[in-house]
């Protein structure tokens, strides 16, 4: 059962194989006898859970099922859910329980689909490995020792130890795709404005974008069709109308013209990584596309630029986090100054503090033109290198992350090393691009990601272009053995 | 040494958009604390705003009212501070580009001429609650009901040279947003408040002097106490050999004072950069026709036509175009009168509000209508009754008992024009009191006022007055 795909799920339900409830039950009791090792929830809704399936099950049997109706999902505890904590895996938000439901939790709600629980993350979607979670790290199922990635390390998890179908992720540099890559999972970072961002909870609001986490590409099409969709609530969101994501997935790649960045593969991408990258690419000519070295030129100035804005709109956005209103407070503040102190002092976590205190140093008198708005013009720079890209190739593969999973603490102490593992993914986010991670092969056995980068609103290529990779490979097919 | 001020406004004016800048929630005033102040008010996680359209409408609205440059491209910028009644962390507010640049207004100095002032710009930005100090035993309450309230904050030039420019200015600009209807300029309510920049410098030198910012000023009446005080106060400093520092302080008007909130070293980097949750505000010519044709006649054009056309003196005119709906009760009471402007404004500006002063009235709920005072004043031009008795038929008519022609025929006032009858009183009174008539003949003109009074008892004041001069005149002198 847990093996089965989000298309194979929605026909067992349309058969009445089994239920929405039985199938609910079944991934509840999953969950129930392996997280507490991965740790990929922070939050396990079973009531509600129940309560949604007996709904979907209802619609089912009139005959209104649609793709997602009665299929359980999870989803990242970075989105809004009315009456189940929000907590953004931080300690900030441990007692916050959100009066409203992010845009997507409400698709998927109208989708009739039903919410197993509350991914774990890195806090506040800052950090590259889960070691940020106030909740405790997520255990790769691959490894135990090794990390799964981050931010969206608990939805990566939970999808590769097959405890929940498909789940939600959030990218701000590569949270979607670099713990799909590390898990060996299907990831999808669509174009910034896809999907709408309200009631997500912002860590950098120009980069910040919502994806599906699933074991394959016709899974990640079908949660974008439910997903993706302009919303009113989001001035940000672009209104332009949403195609059938599942449309093209058969279309042939003959003729497809791939561009593989020379600096993709340059120093610091391990060999056995170059290794398995190179044999996707094989594949890929042998479903007749070509291919074209290409060269952005900017790449370099990537993770530094990135590490000026995000942290920068970051410094703001966390604000609102001041004991005041919802949220930790400190135990007897004496005044106002101390109150502020303590709940963000005690609240936050150190890599949340680490970044606050960089952003709004980029952004204080004196220095804002030098950081800030300099990054905002090298910004402009990298996405002029994808401009002059995608005049020559339909889309763009390379390596997701330089290396496979990483053990924990292996980079806990080192800020900037960590920094540097999102090194192929940051660029797309900066550029807004949609780009997708999937599994490639495995190096050290620990999965391997190709990264796919596409044009805007591009993502049903990008979708087509993985599907045809998995018909003719298995990687994603593999699963940690003691999962399958 | 003469000393001369330099002074600069900052003043807020909330829009009178029927719900909040970036959310849906209503922006009344005077609701229960915090029963008007939604997710996106309180700044709670996810949430994001969206632009109200009619803010920007009004921002423009203005701009066009003042001839300003209207960016066609404005942007909203976050302004990051910490204070409980801010619950984001940050003021979404305007920077670098505003959507309302550099335009001109016109104050009327104490000599009746001129002056123009420069206003450098009007911004878009959000309000903040309120902190509550009192009723929390040593603690604050927080209201955000006025969270995210749409200000336009207009800044003006450090071109105001007195309290009693300053004065002047902020009324008109108070007459201004109220004629465009985007501010209902309740000074009260905290819907019309100004933070005044202020320094000295000798008289004739050139570079501004050190500039205090007084916060806090909600009434004409304090702006200007408040600035007189702080100007005093610097020259105070300035002769006693001490400097100015800058700093924001607070006027406090029950004290009467001026006191330093905080320095210019304790003050706030804020930290400005564009909002990334919004996009750039895009105003096209098209959109800006559609509002200029929206435009009521402004306050100057008014006045300039009341003195041009219809003949009535500057200071009349200045009064009747202060506020849309007085000069728009005025024009009424001409039209429904025919009757000169002259005699229409003065019973408009004298009787009419000074009943509503007296009342404690709006001009919109007055009880008498300007048609029904219309008809007042053409039955004084048309001489059916005397000034004297409009005033008793006035009063009847605010007391609700109908109109000017059903009173004056059902109180019998209508003006005794008969004058042979007046001439029989004048005679008898004349009889009655020879000294004064022999006094008046011999060249002491006051007696002619006695006279005329007289006859007025006499006939209950229903005699034309200037009917009577005229035959009193003739009787005496014959």
């Amino acid at each position: 059962m847990h093996n089965k795909t989000l298309s194979e799920l929605a026909q067992g339900l349309r058969e009445k194989a089994f239920s929405s409830a039985e199938l609910t039950q079944y991934y509840l009791d999953r969950i129930q006898q392996h997280d507490g090792n991965l740790n990929s929830f922070i939050t396990v809704t079973p009531e509600r859970a129940l309560a949604q399936a007996k709904a979907a099950d209802a619609l089912l049997a009139a005959g209104k099922g649609e793709a997602l109706t009665g299929i359980p999902l999870a989803q990242k505890d970075i989105f809004c859910t009315d009456g189940v904590r929000t907590s953004c895996g931080s300690k900030m938000l441990d007692n916050f329980i959100a009066p409203y439901n992010a845009t997507v939790i409400e698709k998927f709600n109208r989708a009739g689909s039903v919410m197993l629980g509350k991914t774990n993350m890195d806090e506040f979607a800052m950090g590259s490995s889960n070691e940020t979670s106030f909740y405790g790290t997520v255990k790769n199922p691959w490894d135990l020792q090794a990390v799964p990635g981050g931010s969206s390390g608990g939805s990566a998890a939970c999808v590769a130890a097959r405890i929940a179908p498909a789940s939600t992720g959030t990218d701000t540099g590569g949270s979607i795709r670099q713990p799909a890559a590390l898990c060996g999972i299907t990831g999808l970072k669509p174009t910034y404005g896809r999907i709408s961002r309200y009631g997500m909870i912002a860590f950098a609001s120009s980069l910040d974008q919502a994806g599906p986490m699933t074991r394959n590409a016709e899974d990640a099409a079908i949660m974008l069709n439910t997903m993706a969709g302009f919303d009113a609530r989001d001035s940000t969101c672009l209104d332009k109308p949403v195609p059938d994501y599942t449309a093209d997935l058969d279309n042939r790649l003959q003729g497809l013209k791939i561009g593989l960045p020379k600096e993709y593969f340059a120093e610091g991408l391990d060999g056995a990584m170059a290794s398995a990258i190179d044999a996707a690419i094989k594949e890929y000519q042998k479903l007749g596309a070509t291919i074209k070295e290409i060269s952005l030129p900017n790449t370099h100035l990537a993770v530094p630029t990135y590490y000026v804005i995000a942290p920068a709109e970051c410094s703001s956005n966390l604000s609102r986090m001041d004991g005041v209103r919802f949220g930790y407070r400190c135990e007897n503040p004496v005044d106002l100054e101390d109150l502020y102190k303590r709940s963000r002092g005690e609240g936050f976590g150190e890599e949340v503090k680490r970044r606050i205190m960089v952003g709004a140093y980029a952004l204080s008198a004196g220095y804002y033109d030098a950081y800030y708005l300099k990054a905002q013009q090298i910004r402009q720079l990298i996405s002029d290198d994808f401009k002059k890209a995608f005049a020559e190739v339909d889309v763009i593969m390379g390596p997701t992350t330089p290396e496979p999973a990483f053990n924990f603490g292996e980079k806990g102490n080192d800020p900037v090393s960590m920094y540097l593992s999102d090194i192929y993914t940051i660029a797309v986010n900066l550029a807004g691009l949609p780009g997708m991670s999937v599994p490639a092969g495995m190096v050290n056995g620990r999965p391997a990601g190709l990264q796919i980068i596409g044009n805007y609103f591009d993502e049903a290529r990008l979708l087509n272009v993985a599907h045809q990779y998995q018909q003719v490979t298995d990687w994603h097919q593999q699963g940690p053995e003691k999962y399958l | 040494m003469q000393w001369e001020a330099v002074i600069g406004l900052e003043i807020h004016a909330q829009l009178a958009t029927k719900s909040k800048i970036f959310s849906g929630a209503s922006t009344a005033y005077g609701a229960e604390p915090n029963t008007q102040a939604c997710a996106v008010d309180l700044g709670f996680p996810g949430v994001l705003p969206v632009l109200n359209e009619e803010a920007v409408r009004m921002a423009a609205k203005f701009g066009l009212a003042i001839k300003a440059e209207i960016a066609p491209r404005s942007v909203f910028a976050r302004k990051n501070y910490f204070y409980p009644d801010l619950p984001k962390g940050y003021q979404t507010s305007q920077f670098d580009l505003p959507t309302v640049g550099k335009g001109t207004l016109e104050i009327t100095l104490q000599d009746g001429t001129l002056k123009r002032i420069g206003v450098t710009r009007a911004h878009l930005e959000e309000d903040a609650g309120k902190s509550l100090h009192e009723d929390f035993h040593g603690m604050t309450g927080i209201d955000l009901n006025r969270a995210g309230t749409p200000l336009l904050e207009i800044v003006s030039e450090p071109e105001l040279s007195s309290a009693y420019e300053a004065v002047a200015y902020m009324k008109k600009l108070h007459i201004l947003v109220r004629y465009l209807e985007i501010c209902d300029g309740n000074m009260q309510e905290g819907s019309f408040r100004c933070d005044a920049n202020v320094s000295v410098r000798p008289v004739g030198q050139k570079e501004l002097g050190t500039r205090a910012e007084v916060k806090n000023l909600n009434s004409f009446r304090f702006i200007e106490r408040a600035i007189n005080h702080e100007i005093e106060r610097q020259i105070e400093i300035i002769e006693g050999g001490g400097t100015i520092v800058q700093e924001t302080r607070l006027y406090d008007s029950d004290k009467d004072e001026t006191r330093s909130m905080r320095s210019k070293e304790e003050a706030n980097d804020y930290r400005y950069f564009p909002c990334p949750d919004l996009l750039p505000v895009v105003i096209e010519q098209c959109y800006l026709d559609e509002i200029a044709k929206t435009l009521p006649e402004l306050p100057d054009v008014k006045k300039k036509r009341f003195i041009e056309t219809i003949g009535l003196k500057a200071d009349a005119a200045e009064v009747l175009v202060s506020s849309r709906e007085l000069a728009d009760y005025f024009e009424t009471v001409v039209k429904a009168s025919a009757a000169p402007a002259k005699i229409c404004a003065n019973w408009v500006i004298v009787e009419l509000v000074g009943a509503l002063n007296k009342s404690a009235q709006e001009i919109t709920a007055s009880p008498v209508t300007a048609e029904q005072l219309g008809g007042l004043v053409k039955r004084i031009a048309d001489n059916t009754i005397s000034g004297k008795i409009a005033k008793q038929v006035f009063a009847a008519m605010w007391a609700g008992e109908g109109d000017a022609d059903t009173i004056i025929e059902a109180k019998d006032l209508k003006q005794n024009t008969d004058s042979g009858a007046i001439e029989a009183v004048i005679d008898e009174i004349i009889a009655k009191h020879p000294q004064q008539a022999e006094e008046l003949r011999s060249g002491k003109d006051k007696m002619m006022g006695f006279f005329v009074g007289q006859v007025m008892k006499a006939t209950q004041g229903k005699a034309n007055p200037a009917q009577v001069n005229q035959l009193l005149k003739k009787k005496i002198f014959a």
